[in-house]
């Protein structure tokens, strides 16, 4: 049986992928995809310990996790629609409405 | 054979993790993405929770990004074919790399602390993955499963006037 360690370890590179990515591109919607990205890494994570642990509980974090990425999701997007009728851009370099 | 299969689809898992960030075309994001996402649903299995691999491949791979791919289309996001598709580069890879580090050292210097349960392979398949997960959900989560439907339900009203309104 595999250890825990390997999909820790894997989980934590798939984090850092989605963090570089969230920290690097201007485009909205890639930005948003490596969001999902990092909630897919934390997910494996839980499912692992869930089944290292013996414990169905991290099984069930992972349900609800999924519940706020497509809650996320259907807000986010919305966001972009109105916001591109604005401005005819999804490029975060524009996104300056609210800065002071 | 196992650590082999392991070892393969994570290391697809990476690199098609690698091509979400790179690709200039968004698209081509979305699709490595969908790629990821099996990948991680392939991980599942070998995890014992089939349930959890069904419900990543219908909830993310399908609906999410289904979702994402109509809304690129729809605002005809066009490839990034300026050179200038990223900013502050150098710096956030410092972050990632740095954040990387912290956390395989805290991964190696730590110890598998929690409530240990008594689920095991034979209970899995003797009763159902399903029924275990939604046993759990209806017994011991049930009020943070109530409140899931309401946060669908403000998501819900909050995207339809997002798109409604002049903003």
């Amino acid at each position: 049986m595999l250890s825990l360690h390997s999909y820790l370890i894997l989980s934590a590179i798939l984090f850092s992928i989605g963090t570089v990515g969230v920290l690097v591109r201007r485009n909205a919607i890639v930005i948003f995809m490596c969001v999902e990205l990092m909630l897919n890494s934390v997910n494996l994570t839980f499912i692992a310990f869930s089944k290292y642990l013996g414990n169905i509980d991290g099984q069930v974090f992972v349900f609800f996790v999924m519940t706020v990425a497509a809650a996320e999701a259907a807000v986010g997007l919305a966001l972009m629609i109105a916001f591109y009728k604005n401005r005819e851009s999804i490029d975060v370099e524009d996104l300056r409405l609210m800065k002071w | 054979m196992e650590t082999i299969f392991f070892t393969l689809v994570a290391a697809a898992a990476v690199l098609t993790g690698l091509l979400v960030v790179t690709c200039r075309n968004p698209i081509n994001s979305a699709l490595s993405l969908v790629m990821t996402f099996f990948c991680l649903a392939t991980l599942y299995v070998m995890l014992d929770a089939p349930f959890m691999a069904a419900i990543q491949v219908l909830v993310y791979a399908g609906a999410i990004m289904v979702l994402i791919v109509f809304v690129i289309m729809l605002l005809n996001v066009r490839s990034e074919t300026a050179k200038r598709y990223t900013h502050a580069g150098f710096i956030s890879s410092v972050v990632g790399c740095l954040l990387l580090f912290v956390s395989l050292y805290f991964l190696n210097h730590s110890s598998l602390t929690g409530v240990r349960g008594s689920l095991d392979t034979a209970v899995i398949n003797q009763v159902g993955h399903t029924e275990l997960i939604g046993k759990a959900l209806f017994t011991d989560f049930l009020l943070p499963f109530e409140i899931t439907s309401i946060l669908l339900l403000v998501a819900i009203i909050g995207a339809v006037i997002l798109t409604k309104k002049k903003i």
